[in-house]
């Protein structure tokens, strides 16, 4: 089963600068590890300690998988994964 | 080098001063690859904070969806600092993800008249690099 999914700019380094790539994976965890076969170190851009970087947007099909199951967000061919690094900074 | 119109300058000083003592932030978007900034897009501070700004996730999506489709891309993007220099802090330096933008920063705090740090300055951040540009108001 195939779920596509959108790289952002600053990733596209590690996908030979594609702008969307496909993977597989039964949940969004499965998806990294297939990801980070084929596009080493893109795994560690999005996951630390097990859980979902805290700069790091990933959306299923528009919705922000943090009001889903984050990491252990179940998948489905056809899904669409988006990746989008959060802008977000402050003073301090 | 930034360069930008001046009512685009005057709006985003606008934002930050409307919005304060909270930051300010948002973006003025350009065709990708231009380099020249053209669309003022003003965004909510999701933290609503003195002291740290996010776009709001959704928002976030909605954007980038909306400049894909318009084949532009964030040429600059900026924030506030409301008792700070405008100077980007570690925070935005950590968080900084669009190589290819420029970041603008204004600060809303109480300066002397004579103080002669600028309101309005910009940097490109790139692998935790800073470097500040001169920014050209036409």
């Amino acid at each position: 089963m195939s779920i596509k999914v959108e790289v952002p700019t600053i990733l596209r380094s590690l996908t030979d600068g594609a702008k969307a790539v496909e993977g597989e994976g039964t949940d969004l965890a499965g998806l990294f590890v297939d990801l980070d076969a084929r596009y080493p170190g893109i795994r560690d851009r999005l996951v630390e300690d097990g859980a979902l970087r805290r700069f790091v947007n990933v959306y299923l099909n528009d919705e922000d998988v943090r009001f889903l199951a984050s990491l252990a967000t179940p998948l489905t061919a056809g899904d669409v994964v988006t990746i989008l690094p959060a802008v977000a900074g402050g003073a301090v | 080098m930034l360069v930008i119109r001046r009512d685009l300058i005057e709006l985003i000083l606008e934002h930050a001063r409307k919005d304060h003592p909270d930051e300010a932030c948002g973006v003025v978007v350009g065709p990708a690859g231009s380099d020249c900034p053209l669309r003022f897009v003003p965004m909510e501070n999701a933290a609503r904070s003195a002291t740290f700004y996010e776009f709001d996730s959704a928002a976030l999506l909605r954007l980038y969806r909306e400049m894909d489709s318009r084949g532009e891309e964030p040429i600059v993007i900026y924030h506030s600092h409301t008792a700070t220099p405008a100077y980007p802090s570690r925070t935005d330096i950590s968080y900084a993800s669009e190589p290819n933008a420029h970041y603008v920063l204004v600060t809303t705090r109480e300066r002397e008249p004579e103080a002669d740090d600028a309101e309005v300055r910009s940097f490109r951040i790139r692998d935790g690099i800073v470097s500040e540009e001169q920014v050209r108001i036409v």
